[in-house]
């Protein structure tokens, strides 16, 4: 699924990481920890093929099947959850994409304001829809950087329910919070 | 025909955003109609002279260029402030579909812009010929194509304020160059610079956006 070896990341002379390996299989959890600035999500743009690593060799799954959610939800604020969706369904040729969009929508909590601009929401419900916009076309590789910022305890509770639902897929999460994930855990990755 | 339909989805989702923002388009419009009044009132009266109208149209040439210039500012402001280009790289698509899509957004605002300009043009200066607005129709295309990709490197640099005029300016020198040729009267040889522009650059632009977009 994913293999990396000797990955190593500089912005001129700072070092980000140096010499990571790395080898998911379908069903692996990676959870990686470590304090602000350790280069946690700098490691998970480059295994998510948004960012090139400086050396080292890095196998990488193509685009469709993978799912990024950053420090940020990755969604239009000027849009509706719906219009957001449908335009990353059909982005990312999702088939029978209204059906699962409104299943999402109803999973996470969001159908009764599907129709209301992004905007308008909590940063607890922006994450939600980021979480929405991510599985949305059912990715083989998971990329979460921070997944449960701002999000309520129920909002918590509905991601480690859908953490446990995608058991059977590659999934990466970093997190300074990590005994919230840690009993999912197949390997860790710990950044000074 | 998944390509157009990609470029259609993300073309209907600029022109939606700047529908319920209403940012761009009325910030264009103020800025080109302020441009021309001032330059109605900085230009001597009387009859006009060959050299004053050709200087006047460089007025509008200008006006137009940093009109655009106000737009393309604008034109990643969503994907830049929310972080949205990770979001359109990551997906499937060609990614010389997003380049597409933001030049047709733009080249909409733009046409916009200039459906209010060339009439205030004639009001404030003298009417404008079919040869003028051939020359505008063909420059907004070179304008957005060069524009859009200027505006998406802009976007991954830090200073970006100064990036993007940078990137810009000089690249629209001929396109400017031929405008005022067209408009002036030398007629078919600037149209056909233009058009030449228009196609070299907006191939090199369509080549080139991937590896722009591409973080290193």
């Amino acid at each position: 699924m994913l293999t990396a070896r000797n990955l190593s990341k500089r912005f001129g002379d700072k070092r980000v990481f140096d010499r990571v390996d790395v080898s998911l299989e379908p069903s692996s959890f990676l959870l990686v920890t470590g304090p602000n600035g350790s280069g946690k999500t700098t490691l998970l743009r480059v295994l998510a093929g948004l960012a090139a690593p400086t050396s080292g060799e890095l196998q990488l799954p193509s685009r469709e099947v993978v799912g990024y959610l950053g420090h940020d939800p990755l969604v239009y604020r000027e849009l509706t959850p719906l219009e957001n969706l449908q335009l990353f369904a059909g982005l990312y040729r999702v088939p029978e994409g209204g059906e699962r969009i409104g299943m999402l929508l109803e999973r996470f909590g969001l159908w009764e304001v599907r129709h209301q601009r992004v905007q308008t929401f909590s940063r607890g419900m922006q994450q939600r829809l980021g979480l929405c916009r991510i599985v949305l076309h059912e990715p083989q590789l998971l990329v979460l950087d921070e997944p449960f910022n701002a999000l309520d305890a129920a909002g918590a509770e509905l991601l480690d329910a859908t953490l446990e639902e995608l058991a059977g897929r590659a999934l990466i999460v970093a997190t300074h919070d990590p005994q919230r994930v840690e009993r999912f855990a197949t390997q860790r990755l710990a950044f000074a | 025909m998944s390509y157009f339909s990609d470029v259609g989805a993300l073309a209907r989702k600029d022109l939606l955003l700047e529908l319920r923002a209403k940012e761009t388009v009325p910030s264009m419009l103020i800025f080109v109609l302020a441009a021309l009044t001032i330059f109605h009132f900085v230009t001597p009266v009387g009859a006009a002279t060959q050299d004053q109208r050709v200087a006047t149209l460089g007025l509008l040439w200008t006006a137009l260029v940093f009109t655009a210039l106000l737009g393309l500012t604008r034109a990643f402001v969503p994907e830049r402030e929310q972080g949205l280009m990770d979001a359109l790289v990551l997906a499937p698509c060609d990614r010389s579909a997003i380049w597409v899509a933001k030049s047709l957004a733009v080249l909409a605002f733009l046409g916009l812009a200039e459906v209010i300009a060339l009439p205030a043009f004639s009001v404030f200066f003298a009417g404008v010929g079919w040869q003028t607005i051939a020359a505008v129709a063909l420059a907004d295309i070179g304008i957005c194509a060069v524009g859009t990709l200027a505006g998406a490197m802009a976007v991954a640099g830090r200073a970006r304020e100064l990036i993007l005029p940078l990137l810009f300016l000089p690249l629209v020198i001929p396109v400017v160059i031929g405008g005022v040729g067209a408009s002036a009267g030398a007629g078919n040889r600037y149209l056909g610079f233009l058009a030449l522009y228009d196609a070299i650059f907006s191939l090199l632009a369509w080549a080139t956006f991937e590896y722009v977009v591409a973080e290193t």
